[in-house]
């Protein structure tokens, strides 16, 4: 049992989202840096379908009523064990009693919270992932509240030899080559049909750092600011699908990069798409950050994704090897 | 008419986009529907969502390339609907007008038509379902009789409950769900069109057809009842 003292700025649980329902209009959603939410599942030994906590920024602070192990990832927001610095990107042994709180948001956007067993709710629709702007999934569709409780499922590791204190291991998943979080961001995209039609001085304001993250930005799209892009085509647009990364071209000129939770069907030009294997640093952009884009062909990107996906195996693998822990402090 | 070859390109890496034409067109939008039906068995495809002229396939890039993707799908493109499945034929009962159709009166006035003028010809067209978006199981239809266009209200209502009847611009709908909107609202049906907890989810899908079939307060009121049990 975990209790939300405070719910800080948006914490959703998610997982891999809802796939296989666009076509009912409803948004995939699911955690924005799948990558992250997949290493935070490994660590504690969990299947890389349990549901994660999502935090947005500004971290929730929760209370362990029991035991658990535990690990964060993602962006680096502060994390402290009863007021002490948390290491992240490991697993680590919250005893009974134990207070999980944050600070000042350090680097990137959002970070996960795994619990070994997973977070328990009841799925909708295949999944856990909390929908909030059609109101189903997760915690009732909505982000976590003061004084909520959320339980996790039975986990399957060894405590630790003394559950009654704070154990890190020594060990911890080697991340960073995989999220680099340097700035200005870099997102190479797979350009779309209308991409060729931007003017040459615009296609350069993309591909150097003429573009900020503006405030107006959520897990369903960043909304881009910089030199006004040209209108690519007078021609009427009729809505069609679009997906995760998708780069939209609305009439004012300022860019809307789409998130997760972005509707099923656009009808703005499409300059082009973020490629998988930059959805996690998309994910970590912050309101204020500097962006540019590097146009790769399609069969490039998807190398890339594959490499990641083999990283991402490996990974797991030597993680699932750590398990069980009889004496992980040693 | 030869229809003119569709066009295929990626939409990033995971998502390939497959356009027929750039009008509402009920013929554009049958060859969508019929390609998605007919790729639904398509292993590593996780969506396929069909819009007013175009199919959107996602799927995942450790099974499909882009080009082996066209490849494959590039057969069926050849088939022009000609074996369409069967549109399913819907009807919608309404309560128009009344606490439920608050607008019906205002629509009527822009109209120059009188109230039961415009709910018998809202009542007698045919509608298709191009797609549902927008929100879950929100339908996209065709079909609204063009002398009950209407524009939106300057300003949206705050809430708007689920099943509400409206008119905005040249496009009629249902709203799915209890939602802020600004659409001209004129009547109200009891089915719920989405409730994620249900098998199938959506009362609609794509390529059916519907007609809205006025029904008084009192049928409104116990088949309301029949949906929420």
């Amino acid at each position: 049992m975990i209790r939300v003292e405070h719910p800080g700025l948006l914490s959703t649980l998610q997982d891999l989202g809802r796939p296989g329902c666009q076509h009912m209009g409803v948004t995939p959603g699911g955690a924005m840096d799948g990558y992250s939410a997949a290493i935070a599942n490994a660590l504690v030994g969990n299947p890389p379908a349990a549901a994660v906590l999502e935090m947005t920024l500004q971290g929730p602070r929760l209370s362990f009523e029991r035991g658990a192990w535990v690990s964060l990832t993602g962006a680096d927001l502060s994390a402290e064990l009863d007021g002490r610095p948390l290491a992240c990107w490991r697993p680590v042994w919250l005893p009974a009693g134990s207070r999980l709180g944050f600070g000042r948001p350090r680097l990137g956007c959002r970070a996960y919270l795994a619990v070994a067993g997973g977070f328990e709710v009841t799925a909708v629709l295949g999944s856990r992932s909390t929908d909030l702007r059609a109101g189903f999934g997760g915690l009732g569709g909505r982000p976590l509240g003061k004084g909520d409780v959320i339980k996790a499922g039975e986990s399957t590791l060894a405590l630790p030899d003394n559950p009654s204190r704070p154990c890190v291991p020594a060990w911890s998943a080697a991340w960073n080559r995989a999220l680099p979080l340097e700035c200005p961001a870099r997102l190479r995209l797979i350009p779309g049909p209308d991409w060729q039609d931007l003017p040459d001085e615009d296609r350069r304001a993309l591909e150097t750092d003429a573009f900020r993250v503006g405030q107006a930005s959520d897990r369903m799209g960043l909304r881009l600011e910089g030199p006004p892009l040209h209108p690519v085509s007078a021609a009427e647009r009729l809505s069609a699908g679009v997906t995760f990364g998708t780069l939209q071209l609305p009439p004012d000129g300022q860019p809307i990069l789409l998130g997760v939770d972005r509707q099923t069907t656009g009808g703005y030009p499409v300059l082009g798409t973020v490629a998988s294997v930059d959805h996690p640093r998309l994910a970590q952009l912050r309101p204020g950050e500097t962006v540019r884009f590097e146009p790769i062909p399609v069969e490039r990107a998807q190398t890339l994704y594959r490499i990641r996906a083999l990283q991402l195996r490996r990974l797991r693998t030597g993680l699932d090897l750590r398990w069980p822990l009889n004496s992980p402090s040693s | 008419m030869s229809a003119s070859p569709p066009r295929l390109s990626p939409l990033g890496d995971s998502a390939l986009l497959i356009v027929f034409g750039d009008r509402i067109d009920p013929a554009l939008n049958r060859r969508a529907v019929a390609l998605s039906n007919a790729l639904a068995d398509l292993p590593g495809v996780t969506d396929r969502v069909p819009a007013y002229a175009s199919l959107t396939l996602h799927y995942d890039p450790g099974v499909w390339s882009h080009d082996g993707l066209v490849e494959t799908v590039m057969p069926y493109l050849a088939d022009e609907g000609g074996t369409a499945l069967e549109d399913r034929h819907l009807l919608i009962p309404v309560c128009y007008g009344g606490e439920h159709g608050p607008d019906l009166d205002e629509v009527a006035r822009h109209c120059g038509l009188a109230p039961d003028e415009v709910i018998a010809r809202h009542s007698s067209g045919e509608y298709r379902v191009y797609f549902l978006g927008f929100t879950p199981g929100f339908a996209y239809l065709g079909g609204l009789d063009p002398d009950l266009a209407t524009p939106r209200r300057a300003a949206p209502r705050s809430s708007v409950p689920a099943g509400a009847v409206g008119i905005a611009g040249e496009q009629t709908g249902v709203y799915p769900q209890t939602s802020p909107g600004g659409w001209r609202l004129i009547g109200r049906t009891p089915l719920r069109l989405f409730d994620p907890l249900r098998e199938p989810p959506c009362l609609l899908a794509p390529g059916d057809r519907l007609r809205f079939v006025p029904i008084g307060p009192d049928e409104f009121e116990s088949r309301l009842r029949g949906e929420a049990s």
